[in-house]
């Protein structure tokens, strides 16, 4: 009788674990079914949108009038030259080109110079500068952005390329100095140590020994930067009025404001592809770092 | 400014004591060698110089100027006190505009959020259901395109969705025709009082969901898989699991998300810029942002737009601190990490 009582929940029991299993089984394949639907449904909002813009470029104004669905009678490059040449994308990609270049490989300096003595010096005022970089970080830039305009106008500097890259470097900098300071933090002692002892001044040990060393870190913020810069549009909408010197998410956005109906359907899908080309080229190649730098920044 | 999100990231990192804890202690400067004063001139002085002229210096004369009534190019103004934040409570325009503000300060953070965390969740428990945490195939395709439209330039997502949400030539119109809906033949989107500003929210979470999913992942898969283990050796299902285990252990990543993601509302521009530059119809989609540019350099009013400016930040801080404020009543710890 007791036998009995025990054998019967254990064979149950085994059954049910049985069922629990095949449950499993069925659950698995339902949550990635579940899962790979949605997911393919949000890649093809992200894609979709894009791809349309694409063919869009290549095809003519009153093509895009007719139908949205037509693909392009021609692919022909037309809209492309109309927006280089006629509506100046081309001026506002070198512009941009020069401007965030400059401006990458000067923050990208400072910022590194600034951490390292942050992260690895003793001074009066280290905490001090540490808490004024952090209040960089918080206020809106909206708050500095008219007296910044007669900044730049009593230095001379406004509406000119040398002007816009100052800026976008003293902006970008807060950024850069918090990211670089938690890495300079995390290099070892040792070889800075070294390299003293073999009597390298402190140019050199930063030049030669720090900088190579942190070069990981140098990489995943120098693509946030470039991302960050290229996107850029208050700073120079704000401060850089004149249409010689448009960077292109200016001249993206002229397009919309000034035109009106008047403007060259097929040229803006095609300004628009040019802006995006080249931050997703730049962020399919770099993808890893990127991802990375995310995934580092949450866990600690 | 440029990639916040980043930067918001390494910040408890950053901020330590004086020296880390098991490495020696900071160097002292070394004398004054022409070395030792040079190196500290440059390398501290430049970046520093540029950064107190450039965006502290500002920062503070945006304040005094907020307490004038300074009105374009010219060198004379008075000192008002605060006769412009008097004015700005009673300006229909200004307040209209903190409303919209508002409202895109709700509801992009709490939509963006949900989203992001259902896809966090699908990506990261769709997977086996047994052993650690692995994911579903194909979730580094998933990641990679989420992330798309978080890099490519507002300004450029803001107008390939007016392109796409074209009222007689676009996308969206031109499918709902195609299904037999002939009353968006050309129905303007962002041309209706009713659909101007969800349609706006909608493409701006677009462009932010993907980092946020990003994130949420990262977090997921920073809790330990023993956990996990446990509550599935306990009888939890899949759903369950998430909203009773996951959801609790991720809350203050939730919350970071959720600050920025508010700043970021309380501040929009290039999109609404790029979707509607006059404010959208009855100026339903204008910004405080916005109207603090028209009222600068279109206006010339410096000191009025200055006080805006000042407005913004207070806002803007009054949000954080609440978000602060109410996840900690509500239980969560005000520092992050999960000690």
């Amino acid at each position: 009788m007791t036998a009995h009582a025990q054998a019967m929940p254990r064979a149950s029991r085994a059954a049910s674990r049985d069922r629990t299993a095949r449950a499993a089984g069925r659950g698995d394949r339902l949550a990635a079914g579940v899962s790979h639907t949605v997911l393919v449904i949000w890649c093809i909002l992200v894609i979709g949108p894009m791809i349309w813009v694409l063919i869009g470029s290549f095809k003519t104004s009153s093509e895009i009038f007719a139908s949205p669905f037509s693909l392009p009678e021609h692919w022909s490059f037309t809209n492309y030259v109309n927006a280089w040449v006629d509506a100046q994308i081309g001026q506002a990609f070198l512009n941009t080109i020069i401007v965030v270049g400059s401006a990458l490989v000067l923050v990208m300096l400072l910022g590194a110079m600034c951490a390292y003595v942050l992260a690895r010096f003793e001074f009066p005022g280290r905490r001090a500068i540490y808490y004024l970089m952090l209040a960089g970080l918080t206020f809106p830039v909206f708050l500095a952005i008219v007296p910044l305009f007669f900044v730049l106008q009593n230095a001379g500097l406004l509406g000119t390329l040398p002007g816009l890259i100052v800026v976008y470097v003293a902006f970008a900098l807060p950024f850069t100095v918090f990211f670089l300071y938690a890495f300079f933090q995390g290099l070892p002692d040792d070889i800075a140590e070294a390299a003293a002892i073999d009597g390298a001044g402190n140019w050199r040990t930063f030049f030669q020994v720090m900088m190579p060393m942190a070069r990981p870190g140098l990489a995943s913020v120098a693509i946030f930067n470039f991302l960050g810069l290229w996107n850029q549009f208050i700073l120079p909408i704000a401060l850089n009025p004149d249409q010689q010197n448009y960077v292109l998410s200016q001249r993206l956005a002229a397009f919309v404001s000034s035109a009106g109906y008047a403007v060259d359907f097929g040229a803006m899908f095609a300004a628009v592809v040019v802006t995006i080309v080249p931050v997703l080229i730049a962020y399919v190649i770099f993808q890893r770092q990127l991802q990375g730098s995310v995934t580092a920044g949450t866990m600690k | 400014m440029t990639a916040i999100p980043g930067a918001g990231q390494v910040l408890p990192t950053g901020e330590g004591a004086p020296a880390g804890p098991g490495r020696g202690p900071r160097r002292r400067l070394g004398g004054w060698s022409f070395d030792t004063v040079s190196f500290f001139v440059v390398f501290l002085g430049l970046p520093l110089a540029l950064f107190l002229v450039f965006v502290i210096w500002p920062f503070v004369q945006a304040v005094f100027y907020a307490l004038t009534n300074w009105s374009g190019f010219s060198a004379e103004f008075d000192v008002v006190g605060l006769a412009n934040f008097t004015a700005l409570v009673q300006d229909p325009r200004f307040l209209n505009a903190v409303g919209n503000s508002v409202m895109f300060g709700l509801f992009i953070p709490l939509i963006t959020i949900a989203i992001a965390l259902t896809f966090a969740i699908l990506i990261t428990v769709g997977g086996s259901g047994k052993g650690q945490v692995r994911g579903v195939r194909g979730a580094g395709f998933y990641r990679v395109v989420s992330l798309f439209p978080y890099v490519i330039p507002a300004i450029a997502v803001g107008i390939m969705w007016r392109l796409i949400l074209d009222p007689s030539n676009g996308l969206v119109n031109g499918i709902l025709t195609g299904l037999g809906l002939d009353r968006f033949q050309s129905f303007a989107w962002l041309g209706n009082v009713g659909t101007a500003m969800p349609v706006t929210m909608f493409v701006v979470v677009w462009g932010f969901v993907g980092f946020y999913m990003l994130l949420f992942i990262a977090a997921i898969k920073g809790v330990p898989s023993e956990i996990y283990e446990a509550s599935r050796i306990d009888g939890a299902g899949r759903w369950r699991t998430s909203w009773s285990i996951t959801l609790p252990l991720i809350r203050d990543n939730v919350q970071t998300a959720y600050i920025y993601l508010g700043i970021i509302a309380l501040d929009l521009f290039v999109y609404v810029q790029a979707l509607n530059p006059q404010g959208g119809p009855d100026n339903s989609t204008l910004v405080m942002s916005q109207q603090l540019f028209r009222t600068a350099f279109t206006e010339g009013k410096f000191g009025y737009a200055s006080a805006m400016g000042v407005a913004m930040a207070i806002v803007t801080l009054v949000f954080a601190a609440l978000v602060f404020t109410v996840n900690r009543l509500a239980g969560g710890r005000s520092e992050r990490g999960r000690g």
